[in-house]
């Protein structure tokens, strides 16, 4: 919990709103000052652009924050009631009761009544393993799209060596897009790539002084145009400034949408073509935000994004509450994408990989 | 998957057609349905089972009402208990108190900042005069965002120096209410998980020390099964008066709010419609009823049209359209009936999967197409309106003078009507003259 534990100290970054007001008021400024400039027939996109260069050498990784018994806390906070109740329940002798216990305790973790049914339908088949070794099994079977998993580490895809990885994050309101990208960027500069994010979300108010407010602490430089902006736009200069400055990986923040807002999904559509115009086969990672406090509808949400900007990986967030995260078996299943993290908490280094045996384990807990 | 499962609950009805009373029987094959139906919407599994035992309880033996059958019987007791869950407790917004406080809790995410600036935008409608104070000093750029909206809106933002306990926050901003003459504080308070033992105790802190009129747990209506816990853990820690379900604009069936309801029996007061800050409507326990039971707010439609469509008078119109005599006036009474119905977007919207047409529908009204239709079958004599072959060049300029339209919008009515009536003849030689009776809506 890296900004609660700060909270009583100095704030480094949070110090001076008055200061980050004067900053956008100028780049706003600035931007109108540029459109005039502009030749026609040369819209003002580029010129608009405002790169927030990283306030230290961005070569240096900073400090690991975060100890990795920290980075367990989460999980294990998840775990806790999760394996003494299942194997409560099964060691006592599998009757109906304890297999209809079974499937309240998916139920109650967001699994789905359908899918939680079929489940424990499936384990009660198998033979030779132990109740709850067949529950794992079947749960653990839903979860196997291929995730690299065990490598060591995650490396978004690049296509060629000139051309920067790219990385867009996507989902619905409040889901923790922004925090997510703070962690990830954290995580690939401390593994010593150049990071550069993209501030696509000119929607919602601020979003784009909290993308930077995360950047300068890791710190990375940040593309941005002026609140309102087009947003493919702003990942067409984030791309342009990566490739001259010869970054590693461009993460793109882009605002929350509801699924079903067709024309936003219709927006973010267009993102996803601005990246192939600009690096054509760049095979950009798209990632799915995904609360884990969220139900049943999470599966319309993954299949609504999917279809849109063409999902390769899933990141499931505040997974350190008393959330499950079960909708992901659904996802995973219907669309074979993979969750590839987790999120723990709201510090820097609270983003861990996904690990299918400890998630199953967990949602028994 | 909304789609299939109503389809599912309606097959399931389908088959249950027995008059008289309703058998375990009937009440068991609806109830699996219904059980599916709930989960599905992310109601907690224990409310879920509570609540499909009471409804058998009050289900079984019941006596099947004149023109339903046992399985929409069945229905329309699982629709009242849930309306009745739903609709427990007292939905006033307080505003009492100089300054009157209203405090918003919630989990990270669920739009507590964005819920802020709707409801200061709804008290100044009524009549106040809001402040907004951010209290949450751990989000990056919270503090911002509240400021933005607040600049969009022209409504004060309270805040306080980096650093600053959350009471003192809430006591300055309170202070500055008076000096500033404010009279209704929101506290726009940090996200925060109920396990986190200390932000726990924070928020209890600031309850006790400023002591609000309202404290309002902010839920996204996209929760699933942990709503409960959730709301249980807030409610053990602060004196919370009520729910705000929010991003319900999306598809999410908002099961969350039945859950919440059933277990803590407090009230819904407002849900929040849309990202931008005028996205805030009052809550209406039996639509919510009818979407978590995923059947759109079908049986809120039936019930509307039951009540304001007098049966006799459909019965004359199927007659009238067999005598193949549908006239400009019964088209001019159909059209109030529909009027009385309530805006025919709306209705529509009710209907599931017609929230696009219903848009539609919506611009047709609100371009004042109904009033213009009206007013023109107004301008006919009663000749005309038995008979429109009668209406020649001048009637027609005389009725549009009369109107207040112009003649082609009166031409357009002409053949449009035309055509209807051609339109009901095939319904009505098909058989289908009760049904064709009521083109709009009633299944």
């Amino acid at each position: 919990m890296f900004w609660r534990r700060r909270r009583d100290e100095p704030a480094e970054v949070d110090a001076a709103p008055e200061g980050r007001d004067a900053a956008l008021d100028a780049a706003i400024s600035e931007e109108e000052q540029a459109a005039q400039d502009s030749p026609p027939g040369a819209p003002g996109r580029l010129t608009a652009t405002e790169v927030t260069p990283a306030s230290t050498d961005g070569d240096r990784a900073p400090e690991p924050r975060v100890s990795a018994a920290t980075l367990d806390t989460g999980v294990e906070r998840t775990r806790r009631g999760f394996v003494a109740r299942l194997r409560g329940l099964l060691e006592s002798g599998v009757d109906e009761e304890t297999w209809e216990a079974v499937e309240e305790t998916l139920i109650g973790a967001d699994v789905g009544a359908e899918l939680a049914l079929e489940v424990v339908a499936r384990a009660r088949r198998r033979n030779g393993d132990s109740a709850e070794g067949a529950v794992r099994a079947e749960l653990e079977a839903l979860l196997a799209t291929p995730r690299d998993e065990g490598h060591a580490r995650w490396q978004p895809r690049r296509t060629a060596p000139a051309t920067p990885a790219v990385v867009l994050v996507v989902g619905v309101n409040g889901t923790g897009k922004t925090t997510t990208i703070a962690k990830l960027a954290y995580r690939l500069t401390a593994e010593g790539d150049r990071v550069l994010l993209a501030a696509a979300d000119t929607f919602r108010a601020a979003a784009i002084e909290q993308l930077r407010a995360w950047a300068d602490r890791i710190p990375v430089p940040v593309v941005s145009h002026a609140p309102g902006a087009d947003p493919s736009a702003v990942v067409y200069d984030a791309l342009d400034a990566s490739v001259a400055r010869g970054i590693d990986v461009v993460i793109a923040d882009t605002a929350g949408r509801l699924h079903t807002k067709s024309n936003l999904m219709e927006e973010l559509a267009k993102i996803r073509r601005t990246i192939d115009k600009r690096l054509p086969g760049a095979e950009p990672e798209v990632l799915f935000v995904l609360d884990a406090t969220t139900g049943q509808n999470g599966l319309a949400q993954a299949k609504a994004f999917h279809e849109s900007a063409g999902l390769t990986g899933i990141v499931l967030t505040k997974l350190d509450s008393t959330a499950k995260g079960g909708i992901v078996f659904s996802i995973e299943r219907t669309l074979a994408v993979p969750v590839r993290f987790v999120g723990v908490g709201e510090g820097l280094g609270d983003l861990v990989d996904f690990d299918r045996r400890r998630f199953v384990e967990a949602l028994f807990a | 998957m909304f789609d299939v499962l109503s389809t599912r609950l309606r097959d399931a009805l389908g088959r249950l057609t027995g008059h008289g009373r309703v058998s375990e029987a009937d009440v068991d094959a609806v109830m699996r349905e219904v059980r599916l139906a709930l989960l599905e919407a992310d109601v907690n599994f224990r409310v879920v089972k509570d609540f499909v035992a009471r409804v058998k309880a009050r289900a079984v033996g019941a006596e099947v009402l004149e023109n339903l059958n046992a399985g929409q019987q069945v229905i329309k007791i699982v629709h009242e208990e849930l309306t009745g869950i739903l609709g427990a407790g007292d939905r006033t917004f307080r505003l009492t108190g100089a300054p009157a406080v209203v405090a918003l809790v919630g989990l990270q995410g669920a739009g507590k900042t964005t819920l802020a600036a709707k409801l200061a935008r709804h008290i100044v409608k009524l009549g106040r005069q809001p402040i907004l104070v951010a209290a949450d000093p751990y989000r990056p750029a919270a503090v911002d965002q509240l400021k933005t909206l607040g600049r969009q809106l022209d409504i004060p933002v309270a805040s306080s120096p980096q650093g600053t306990a959350v009471v003192d926050i809430a006591r300055d901003g309170i202070a500055q209410a008076r000096r500033t003459g404010r009279d209704a504080v929101i506290l726009d308070t940090a996200g925060r998980l109920t396990v986190d033992d200390a932000l726990m105790a924070e928020i209890a802190g600031l309850a006790a020390a400023v002591k609000p009129v309202e404290i309002l747990l902010v839920v996204d209506a996209m929760v699933g099964q942990e709503a409960v816990a959730v709301a249980q853990a807030f409610r053990d820690a602060v004196p919370v008066t009520g729910l705000v379900l929010t991003k319900i604009d999306g598809d999410a069936r908002g099961g969350a709010a039945l859950s919440i309801s059933a277990v803590t029996g407090l009230p819904v007061k407002f849900l929040g419609t849309g990202e931008r800050t005028d996205a805030l409507e009052p809550f209406h326990p039996d639509r919510l009823a009818g979407r978590i039971l995923g059947m759109g707010d079908v049986l809120t439609l039936i019930e509307r049209a039951q009540e304001n469509f007098d049966a006799k008078q459909a019965e004359q119109l199927a007659q009238k359209l067999r005598r193949n005599a549908f006239t400009l006036d019964d088209f001019l009474e159909q059209m109030q009936q529909l009027k009385k119905m309530g805006p025919v977007g709306q209705l529509l919207e009710m209907v599931p999967g017609m929230g696009g047409m219903a848009r539609d529908a919506q611009k047709a009204v609100d371009q004042g197409e109904l009033k213009r239709v009206e007013a023109i079958i107004r301008s006919m004599t009663p000749q005309e309106r038995q008979d429109p072959n009668v209406l020649n060049a001048s009637r027609r300029r005389r009725i549009a003078n009369g109107s207040g339209t112009t003649l082609p919008d009166v031409n357009r009515l002409i053949k449009q009507f035309a055509e209807m009536q051609k339109l009901m003849r095939q319904l009505a030689g098909g058989g289908g003259a009760r049904r064709a009776g009521l083109p709009f809506g009633r299944r």
